[in-house]
């Protein structure tokens, strides 16, 4: 990758770090929000499954989006930085879809999921985020271009 | 649960926001006060979980479950000292920032603990 000059030295200390400034704040929530849907999901799934498949199948999904934005913003360099990216995209999806879809059909969701109404039990920090980590991210490449 | 103490662990821990929140305000780091700020707020967190614990063992119910009272005392407790640690990686007003914001997540647990619990 041309574009990106310096960074992609393959030894770790080349990789270029997205976690500073305000990248340590995203990576704060992020985190947050991966303690939050795994341990979550965990408990329901293994207690209560039957209740709401779906929804906790969904929250255990969210939660594993949420580990891989987690691990790559900390591995850092420009992979990881495309990953997360698309990751971020993926997860703005679920949770506008999921929210849609929460207040369209509620009885599909017997059970809250992480992304209910867009993300309202955790104020909404679930539709925040992936459109503030999508500019950082975006971002950051730019700064690595100039 | 005691309500006193949950109760002044929230308002700890949003004073502690509101604190760092400013400090990020003037663009400073984290300093050393801030960080007895934040041992003052963890220990709180801590004698909850001790209490919390001890209740429990007193064979004493929360409403939503023993597993998941557990998690968010845990969860409560751990909350400031990794923002802490953040911003001992982050010298900049983000690392405020961070710390800002385990405050206000430290306020949100504090309330999740207290419906768990049943009032």
């Amino acid at each position: 990758m041309a574009v990106t000059g310096t960074d992609e030295a393959p030894a770790e200390p080349g990789r270029r770090k997205l976690i500073t400034g305000p990248g340590i704040l995203l990576v704060w929530l992020y985190g947050v929000m991966v303690v939050g849907a795994v341990s979550r999901s965990a408990v329901q799934i293994s207690t209560d499954f039957g209740r709401a498949p779906l929804a906790y199948t969904l929250s255990a999904l969210a939660g594993l989006v949420y580990g891989f934005i987690t691990y790559s913003l900390v591995r850092g360099g420009e992979r990881a930085r495309r990953a997360a990216l698309v990751c971020c995209a993926a997860e703005l999806v679920g949770v506008l879809g999921v929210g849609a879809w929460t207040l369209a059909e509620p009885s599909a969701f017997p059970d809250a999921t992480v992304w209910s109404d867009f993300g309202m039990g955790y104020l909404f920090i679930p539709v925040l985020l992936p459109v503030t980590a999508l500019y950082w991210l975006r971002r950051s490449r730019a700064a690595t271009r100039s | 649960m005691l309500v006193a103490l949950t109760v002044a662990t929230s308002v700890a821990a949003l004073a502690l926001a509101a604190w760092c929140g400013f400090a990020a305000y003037r663009d400073q780091p984290t300093k050393d006060w801030h960080f007895i700020g934040m041992g003052v707020v963890t220990l709180l967190a801590l004698v909850q979980l001790v209490v919390g614990v001890v209740q429990l063992a007193r064979g004493e119910d929360p409403e939503q479950g023993t597993t998941i009272f557990v998690a968010y005392l845990i969860g409560s407790f751990a909350c400031v000292p990794a923002a802490g640690f953040m911003s001992l990686a982050e010298r900049t007003r983000w690392g405020s920032v961070t710390v800002a914001a385990g405050g206000v997540v430290l306020a949100v647990l504090e309330v999740r603990l207290y419906d768990i619990w049943g009032g």
